[in-house]
């Protein structure tokens, strides 16, 4: 016996199963798509004029500053706040979620940096969290515990995560780890579209290399990923788009072939302020700009790649 | 089903061998003893077992059939109220309204019955909702504002006790109620909430069975259904249980609606256990239904406890009331006993729970 919810939605990745994803019908239509979208907090405009588009079996990174609109963006799509301007479509349809169960019902599914699991639940239980299984008649309906601790036994496992004992609480595992269960739990519960919020922000450099294993994973698996950084050379490994957010507008958005790791790390850096800031340190005793990079050549790699951005506004 | 086992396609171009027992054997089985330790009952349970062995030490009436029965009952009076209260506790929240509101309750059933010459029944129901309206209101303040627990029923403890006194005057220019013991259908509900039964010789109240059956249900409810697992989730991390679908807001509201409930059962249990009710008690009780959930291994904080932690809570604190009456001392220590017992408590709990998120 599987709840009606555990059924709809466990019967969404069999659709993007079906359909492979070399077939061009299902890979040209963007799975999410924000069309000029943005949104204010009273008088202030956190986001504006943003063109983002989700392909089923594509990593989708966006980039920016502390501060430059990208957890506003993952909490529109995440339907924890609503978008004050231009469109938000699923499946080339307008949509406004008013509860991320909404949108996880949609098979929107976020993994978030720090609030993914609740520490002192058991790692089954955190698994299951939201999308019980259960057996049994109303009065009596209960969760299927043994059933659910298999289920998320092989799924781990499935995802080359092996834990000794899913009894003990999740607070106990690493972060990399704790991540790697998120990721694997909305996989499972047929999520279409992930997002991760900055997953290898707090990571050290091998569990980010678990982490970005399992994005690529992810995407094999035909799910449109957004993944949320402010590292570069991250991005650049997994992704096959890049959208670089800066104050809240869209500085760059640009395929894999169409930009270097090294413009998109000035492009995150923002070419132009590192130039000012360079002179600037320049006037201070000590420190060294002979080794820093040209204000010219800061500026001129950025420029080119300035040109195919389409969301300036 | 059948996309279940799609989806159980492997990922990684090397997956461990799915089913295979093998374990990445980097934690150590920890001992028996430890692993227990770390039960949020487990504490309380030997803490009820020293003090039990204490008193039947220290004060030889207590080993008496009898005595043991008025123990019992008086801890199942605190120990309805502490399974609510503890609920609500690991879902992340408290509730200072819980004394008086039992009061609250008995005092609508009382008079409104009394002054409308209606049966007891009538009274009975509408302060069920009486009851479940006030832990509405705590819980909808709640969520709507996002005030901490603590402000928002302070506020309603004030509006209770203050209602309670002027109402009760109001009516029946009196600080009690009148005596509804001879009116139509008390009998009745003074068999569901006040009667006693014998086993043995023994005269048992029918409170000791209701606290442990509504234990029972709530272990259940806590450990084995959805509903529990939102209670851990909102108590543990409300904004991740609300980002995976958990109803956050229904839980919350609920669980205040549940402390209503126990408010309404133990208010009817003393309306029909001494007739009248005093409009002005109730106050100080709340700490007392807290500190038995947190003897009873329930974080303040939320997110951990048991419902079976709170029953040896309640029966410590019933066991120490009598026991320095059996042991003949002075009544004033009872205080002073359930600080230290308190204290004892959170000290465990911390420790419970520093070992619990150790990595």
């Amino acid at each position: 016996m599987t709840t009606d919810n555990t059924a709809a939605r466990g019967a969404a990745p069999k659709d993007a199963k079906d359909a492979p994803k070399d077939t061009p019908p299902t890979a040209d239509r963007p799975v999410v798509e924000l069309r000029g979208a943005g949104k204010s907090y009273g008088n202030i405009r956190a986001l504006h004029g943003v063109d983002l588009a989700v392909h089923p079996g594509k990593v989708t990174c966006v980039l920016g500053d502390n501060g430059a609109g990208k957890s506003t963006l993952i909490k529109i799509i995440s339907g924890l706040h609503q978008h004050t301007e231009g469109e938000f479509l699923v499946d080339g349809e307008p949509v406004r979620f008013t509860t991320p169960r909404e949108a996880l019902d949609r098979g929107i599914a976020t993994v978030y940096q720090d609030l993914a699991t609740v520490p002192l639940m058991p790692v089954w239980r955190n698994f299951f969290l939201g999308s019980e299984m259960t057996k049994g008649p109303w009065p009596f309906r209960r969760l299927d515990i043994a059933r659910m601790k298999r289920t998320a036994d092989e799924e781990l496992r499935n995802m080359g995560i092996v834990l000794d004992d899913l009894e003990q609480p999740i607070g106990t595992l690493s972060g990399g780890q704790r991540q790697c269960v998120a990721i694997a739990r909305a996989v499972y519960f047929g999520a279409r579209v992930l997002i991760l919020d900055e997953p290898t922000a707090a990571l050290g450099v091998k569990q980010s290399g678990v982490v970005l294993k399992y994005i690529a994973a992810a995407r094999d698996r035909g799910l449109g990923v957004i993944f949320i950084t402010h590292n570069p050379h991250h991005a650049y490994m997994v992704g096959d788009h890049f959208s670089v957010l800066r104050l809240g507008t869209l500085e760059l958005s640009a395929a894999r072939d169409e930009v270097t790791l090294e413009e998109l790390t000035n492009h995150m850096a923002g070419g132009a302020e590192l130039a000012a800031l360079k002179h600037e340190l320049s006037q201070v005793r000590g420190v060294d700009v002979e080794e820093l990079p040209d204000a010219e050549d800061l500026t001129a790699s950025a420029a080119p790649a300035a040109a195919p951005s389409e969301g300036k506004s | 089903m059948i996309d279940m086992t799609q989806q159980a396609a492997p990922a990684v171009a090397t997956p461990p061998a799915p089913g295979s027992r093998q374990t990445d054997g980097r934690t150590i089985r920890r001992p028996l003893v430890l692993r227990l330790l770390a039960r949020p009952e487990v504490g309380v349970f030997l803490g009820a077992v020293a003090v039990f062995v204490f008193f039947l030490v220290m004060a030889p009436p207590v080993r008496d059939g009898s005595s043991m029965a008025n123990i019992l009952y008086q801890s199942s009076t605190i120990g309805i109220m502490a399974l609510p209260v503890a609920l609500l506790m690991i879902g992340g929240e408290f509730d200072l309204s819980s004394g008086v509101a039992v009061i609250t309750s008995a005092l609508t059933a009382s008079m409104l019955s009394y002054q409308l010459t209606l049966n007891v029944w009538v009274g009975v129901v509408v302060a069920l909702v009486v009851s479940l309206a006030v832990g509405l209101f705590n819980g909808w303040m709640l969520v709507r504002t996002g005030l901490p627990s603590f402000l928002v029923t302070l506020g309603t403890f004030l509006i209770l006790q203050g209602t309670n006194l002027a109402v009760t005057r109001l009516v029946t220019h009196n600080v009690a109620t009148d005596d509804i013991s001879d009116m139509d259908g008390f009998d009745q509900a003074k068999a569901i909430f006040a009667s006693s039964f014998e086993i043995g010789g023994i005269q048992v109240k029918i409170t000791v069975v209701w606290w442990l059956f509504f234990a029972a249900l709530a272990t259940w409810v806590l450990l084995r259904t959805k509903y529990g697992n939102w209670i851990f989730a909102v108590g543990g991390n409300k904004d991740s249980a609300r980002a995976v679908g958990v109803p956050v807001t229904f839980t919350k509201i609920s669980l205040f609606m549940l402390v209503g409930f126990g408010a309404w059962f133990v208010g009817m249990h003393q309306l029909f256990s001494f007739n009248a009710v005093q409009s002005g008690e109730g106050v100080g009780q709340e700490l007392i239904y807290i500190a038995a959930a947190v003897i009873g291994g329930c974080l303040l904080t939320g997110g951990y406890g048991s419902a079976i932690g709170p029953v040896f809570g309640a029966f410590m604190f019933g066991m120490v009331q009598q026991g320095i009456v059996y042991a003949g001392w002075n009544p004033d220590w009872f205080k002073t006993f359930l600080g230290v017992m308190l204290l004892g408590a959170v000290l465990i709990n911390l420790w419970v729970h520093r070992t619990a998120t150790r990595r």
